[in-house]
């Protein structure tokens, strides 16, 4: 311990560094996490690493209809992340959104079933959005007013809350089974399409696409520009400060969980209303976490949360071209998403710290 | 009538997989790493394991040809190995690179999650072997053997004896751990880098080493939990999704336990109970449906702990006051 | 000092955080059998210099010989195998467990732990020279001394006869203080290497031998303590001839602006934390408030601005006209909304006062982002303020756009304050506004404060410093355990005086 040995290298936190060369080290984490991939692919599947990489943008881009679900995809994910973003904003750890998108789902099918065909169509539709809003949104406040209140663990309570959806919904899948015994709804109305969202066009996804386009652009100025956004960032950075300048944080955590679990549900009304309709336990599908890690990727940023979910879904889309190709396992999408986030969440590193490498001054000094 | 007697063996089978997994975290918690990828680390657990074993009766060509030591030493080697590899993983990205504990967990349980199931559904296919589906009953017989003495000493044998090693196994380390972070050094040492890592990274603590260790070792003990599900609990059948949420549930369970490997034992067994009590309870006629809403219990019953623990704002009970936060000592 | 052995030799020690420099190729000897005073204004570099020997920093350039043997220390582990041992500032203590386990942690002893044991030791030490502690008391338990004593002890089990502290008296009561010093010249007696970090000049010339000075991270000096005074130490540390004296002119027409009748909290615990405390703040007056940390101060201001619950009493603005309006039951919120200009600078600037990460133009939205209609907030006139207060206090930012966190803690400080007074206050609740201020922000600080009081502001000022507390104030309220020991006009209060009242509840008699 007393010899003369210095530390090879040691670390020390680093001065803000530029944007572009912190978005240029996230860059490199992805190209080379890309590259990991590619290696991956190409252990399981022989395919060469080019052909792969050819084979996920057939897969994501190759024909219009996929580029349609690629949209589609690409807007689920970024409503819920948006609607996640205020919370995380917060500080408050929100990974309900499953279980928030899943009761939206599950509102506008019970609209869809219970009203459909014995009300007008203009009607039921805002029935429903108004539904979906509201249970999403309660699904989000019962946490958070025990968060406000007496400071309960959020992250668990959020995250138990998508099992207590889940079974909901597995409960009412039962009851209102489509034919009895077969487990599941099936399409609901599918001749009448009582109470599905309208098409723009022949464009069938286009209107989800277009309503999170514009609710991405009102959450960019909510959380930078409104005086609600200021406070979100003032609970989330020192809730003794809020205090101080009297604002009201208990009020503040239930507002934005209502505006994160409300979101959520219209999510869950696009899913329904929108595209599937019809709803299953698993029609959130994980977005509810893969929401968690879009958010925290762009740095709570709405704008480059269209850049995350972009990458995570046409990372999804095109490793289900190969796992359909190749007859393998529909989850491959997920190691590679898996591989994707370590990077990224790895990169962060290099951004905040620096690595300085001791040089040997004791042989130089001799050698002078 | 409620047949005692058959309901307790099988919350005690449903409780070790969390067990195995709550002590694990308990573990991880005490260094001050919330690590939220369990349910990940879990399902990697497993199919290793799986994979270990499958590779093997492949080999031997049959149950007969054998060896009773090398069929529980491969699968349990691999399940160790695989869990390992990803507490590395996790560590070196928030111990080492000092990455947010939340994001990270996630990430990682997407991954093993998914690890779990692309190998569960395609190791048949990678292989190229020509077999009709994974099922390793050879090697489930070795794991979910018991004294044959169980078998003749009627409900005592049912209720105490009637279990694999592994399930021994699991109550085993959950009394150990409890030992080692009450009574000795090196638990001491583990919950002061826990409580205050400055301070105990002042008293001369190689803050790294403890959290690396906790971490790594507590992904071990969790992924054998995925390994005693699927060899013992499943008869050696690997399902996709089909361990489903149960990481997530230890992961409850280590605040239910307040940080306590030994209470965990007695918490299991009762969520355990309180996962299969939908099989146990008269529901007429609308009772598939009715028991659906009863497998929500353990969520429902883990919120309410969740609710009144945080009302009874007690010292002693609260988290690792250093849980979540990553360490660097020349913050200033 | 030629005859005295030297325990520990730093040879050209530069340490860099970024684009700072903290030390920069300092020289320093600490010798056996001596009190060192490692003087210097806040970022001189003292505490970076002395956590390098503790293992906590590592030098970029340099050398450190301990015992004439060159060492390198890697980590605080380290430097405990070479017998020093550092007392931090911030106590590195663990809250949940006791004394015993806190003392022994860290430690690689043979066989089994053995609290009991351990224990034993620690009340041989204690015995052997003058502490009061309980081993099997949990930390969180414990008053600020008793916190220290555990750090004390936990560095002497470790054999370290190399000691560092950390301006140990900040959080002490002037008994308490005495107490300390007793103890470290019984350690210096038995041959022990001891240095205090410190800036309080009085400190220095009781207890230590010899004293070394940085200067922006630059040795300038060493030399004995009796062959010094304090002017002369004062202007070594900021490089310029400096007035000690603070102003205190003649409160013009004082009128009661704040009354406090029988005030009485309660922590959430249910721990009686301020009891039946009655009195009245001046507009155009520092009232200050002295006591021992954690006597009640926090709750009392906490209180008047609208963020402590109460359980009793109450708390009158009175208007130069005489009218009079509740603040209690009132949130910060609703007290502005009455038009009562209350400003309030806390003890925790940037845990209460500022968001650390925010900017300085985001800061000054804190007060004011509320105002205006509609949704949106004004960006352009918090970010003109900043401006302001940068030119005004000459604060030493890059820009208006950078993070507070980033800023020193004198910087910090004028932001803050320069915040709360641009709203025009008839009342300035401060606590703690000068500490751990170097002479310079300090005198800054106390100027401000009085140009406030000339405003006809009621100032109230809660402070550490008996010296300030007494030179600043016109009447000093004095806390002992949360009741009111007395109040006394601050023109010829003692130190003693006050220091009495601190401990005993109307000061009892003068001699003890």
């Amino acid at each position: 311990m007393n010899k003369q040995k210095t530390p090879l290298m040691h670390i020390s936190k680093r001065a803000a560094l530029p944007w572009y060369i912190s978005w240029g080290i996230r860059a490199a984490a992805i190209i080379l996490a890309l590259i990991v991939c590619a290696i991956i692919t190409t252990a399981l599947t022989g395919l060469n690493p080019l052909a792969v990489y050819g084979t996920m943008l057939e897969g994501a881009f190759g024909t219009p209809r996929k580029l349609w679900i690629l949209g589609q995809n690409i807007a689920i994910l970024l409503c819920i992340s948006l609607a996640l973003t205020p919370a995380f904003r917060m500080r408050f750890w929100n990974i309900g959104g499953e279980g928030q998108v899943l009761a939206g789902a599950l509102a506008t099918a019970a609209c869809m079933i219970l009203l459909g065909e014995k009300i007008p169509n203009w009607l039921l539709i805002i029935i429903m959005v108004g539904a979906s809003i509201a249970t999403g949104a309660i699904w989000g406040v019962i946490p958070a007013i025990f968060k406000a209140k007496w400071n309960t663990n959020e992250t668990l309570f959020t995250l138990m809350m998508n099992y207590v959806a889940t079974q909901l919904v597995a409960f009412f899948v039962i009851v209102w089974e489509v034919p009895k015994g077969s487990g599941k709804i099936g399409i609901i109305h599918q001749n009448s399409m009582a109470g599905w969202l309208p098409q723009i066009g022949s464009y069938k996804y286009l209107l989800n696409i277009l309503i999170v386009a514009v609710i991405c652009v009102l959450m960019y100025f909510y959380l930078n520009y409104t005086k609600h956004g200021y406070e979100i960032s003032v609970v989330g950075e020192s809730e003794r400060t809020a205090r101080y300048v009297g604002i009201k944080t208990e009020r503040v955590i239930i507002r934005t969980m209502l505006l994160s679990g409300a979101l959520c549900g219209v999510a869950g009304l696009l899913l329904v209303g929108g595209t599937d309709h019809t709803v299953t336990t698993t029609i959130a599908g994980g977005r509810g976490f893969t929401g968690v890690m879009v958010a925290w990727l762009a740095k709570f940023n709405p704008i480059f949360m269209i850049f995350a979910s972009f990458l995570l879904v046409f990372l999804d889309r095109g490793a289900q071209e190969i796992t359909t190709i190749f007859g393998l396992n529909q989850s491959f999408g997920d190691i590679l998403t898996g591989v994707i986030l370590f990077f990224i969440i790895g990169s962060e590193f290099f951004i905040s710290y620096k690595l300085n490498f001791r040089k040997r001054e004791k042989e130089v000094q001799e050698n002078v | 009538m409620f047949d005692v007697v058959s309901f307790i063996p099988r919350a005690v089978m449903q409780s070790i997989p969390l067990l195995f997994g709550s002590i694990g975290e308990t573990l991880t918690e005490k260094s001050g790493n919330l690590n939220l990828g369990i349910p990940g680390v879990m399902y990697v657990g497993g199919i290793c394991g799986v994979i270990g074993a499958f590779f093997y009766e492949q080999s031997c060509g049959g149950a007969a040809n054998m060896n009773g030591f090398l069929a529980l030493a491969i699968p349990l080697l691999c399940c160790l190995l695989g869990s390992l590899v990803m507490g590395l993983i996790y560590c070196f990205l928030t111990v080492t690179l000092r990455a947010n504990q939340n994001v990270t967990g996630l990430a990682m349980t997407t991954f093993g999650v998914g690890f779990g199931n692309f190998f569960g559904g395609s190791l048949i296919k990678i292989s190229g072997l020509d077999v009709p589906s994974i099922a390793l009953s050879a090697t489930s017989g070795f794991f979910s053997r018991h004294l044959a003495i169980a078998d003749r000493l009627g409900w005592f044998g049912k209720i105490f004896l009637s279990y694999g090693f592994l399930a021994y196994l699991a109550i085993l380390i959950a009394f150990v751990s409890a030992y080692i972070l009450r009574r000795t050094r090196v638990g001491l040492q583990l919950r002061a880098v826990g409580e205050n890592p400055a301070t105990a990274d002042a008293a001369g603590i190689n803050i790294t080493r403890y959290k690396y260790l906790a971490t790594c070792l507590g992904c071990m003990i969790a992924g054998l939990g995925g390994l005693y599900y699927v060899m013992d609990y499943a008869c050696g059948i690997w399902s996709n999704d089909a361990f489903g949420d149960r990481g997530w549930l230890a992961i409850a369970l280590v605040i239910f336990t307040i940080w306590r490997p030994n209470v965990s034992v007695w918490a299991s067994i009762l969520f355990g109970g309180l996962y299969i009590l939908y099989l146990y309870i008269p529901t007429g006629s609308a009772g598939l449906a009715m028991k659906e809403l009863y497998k929500m219990l353990p969520y429902l019953v883990t919120i309410i702990v969740l609710i009144i623990s945080s009302m009874r704002n007690k010292r002693e009970n609260q988290p690792p006051a250093g849980l979540g936060l990553a360490y660097f000592r020349e913050d200033r | 000092m030629d005859n005295m052995t030297a325990a520990v030799k730093m040879r050209n020690i530069t340490k860099r955080f970024g684009p700072v420099i903290a030390n920069d190729k300092v020289w320093l000897d600490i010798y056996k059998g001596e009190i060192l005073a490692l003087l210097g204004e806040n970022g001189s570099g003292k505490t970076t210099l002395m956590n390098m020997l503790s293992g906590i920093y590592y030098p970029d350039e340099g050398e450190i010989l301990i015992r004439d043997t060159p060492v390198s220390i890697r980590s605080p582990k380290d430097a405990f195998a070479l017998g020093i041992g550092m007392i931090h500032q911030h106590f590195k203590l663990v809250d949940v467990l006791t004394a015993t386990e806190n003392i022994v942690l860290g430690l690689k002893e043979e066989g089994r732990l053995n609290l009991d044991a351990a224990a034993e030791k620690i009340k041989a030490i204690c015995d052997a020279y003058g502490f009061e502690l309980d081993p099997k008391q949990k930390i969180y338990n414990m008053t600020v001394s008793q916190k220290q004593t555990v750090e004390i002890v936990k560095v002497l089990y470790r054999g370290a006869d190399i000691l560092i502290l950390d301006e140990p008296t900040a959080v002490l009561t002037p008994q308490e203080t005495d107490k300390l010093f007793t103890v470290l010249r019984n350690m210096r007696d038995d041959g022990k290497a001891i240095v205090i970090i410190t800036h309080k000049m009085h400190e220095v010339e009781a207890l230590s031998d010899r004293v070394a000075v940085l200067r922006h991270g630059h040795f300038v000096g060493d030399m004995l303590t009796k062959e010094t005074n304090a002017q002369e130490m004062t202007n070594m540390m900021v490089g310029h001839p400096v007035v000690l004296n603070i102003e205190r002119p003649e409160p013009v027409d004082p009128k009661p602006r704040i009354e406090v009748k029988n005030l009485t909290v309660r922590s959430i615990d249910g721990v009686l934390k301020l009891e039946d405390v009655s009195f009245t703040a001046c507009s155009g007056e520092i009232l200050g408030i002295a006591g021992i940390s954690g006597s009640g101060q926090k709750e009392l201001l906490e209180a008047i601005a609208g963020l402590q619950v109460v359980e009793s009493g109450s708390i009158s603005y009175i208007e130069d006209d005489g009218t009079r309006e509740e603040l209690l039951g009132k949130d910060p919120l609703a007290i502005a909304g009455m038009g009562v200009a209350l400003s309030f600078v806390p003890e925790d600037r940037l845990g209460m006062g500022l968001v650390g990460s925010m900017d300085l133009a985001d800061n000054m939205m804190l007060r004011s982002f509320r105002r205006g209609k509609g949704l949106f907030t004004d960006r352009k006139s918090p970010r003109a303020l900043a401006e302001k207060i940068v030119s005004d206090l000459s604060v030493s930012t890059p820009s208006v756009s950078t993070p507070v966190r980033r800023l020193s803690g004198g910087n910090v400080q004028k932001v803050l304050v320069g915040r709360e007074i641009s709203s025009a206050p008839s009342v300035l609740l401060t606590a703690y506004a000068v500490r751990g201020l170097d002479i310079n922000s300090s005198y800054t600080i106390y100027e401000l404060i009085n140009q406030q009081k000339a405003a006809g502001v009621a100032v109230i000022y809660v402070g550490e410093d008996l010296d300030v507390l007494l030179e600043l104030c016109d009447k000093i309220l004095v806390l002992c355990g949360g009741k009111v020991s007395g109040v006394i006009p601050g023109r010829g209060a003692t130190k003693r005086k006050v220091g009495m009242m601190m401990t005993r509840l109307g000061g009892g008699e003068e001699d003890e």
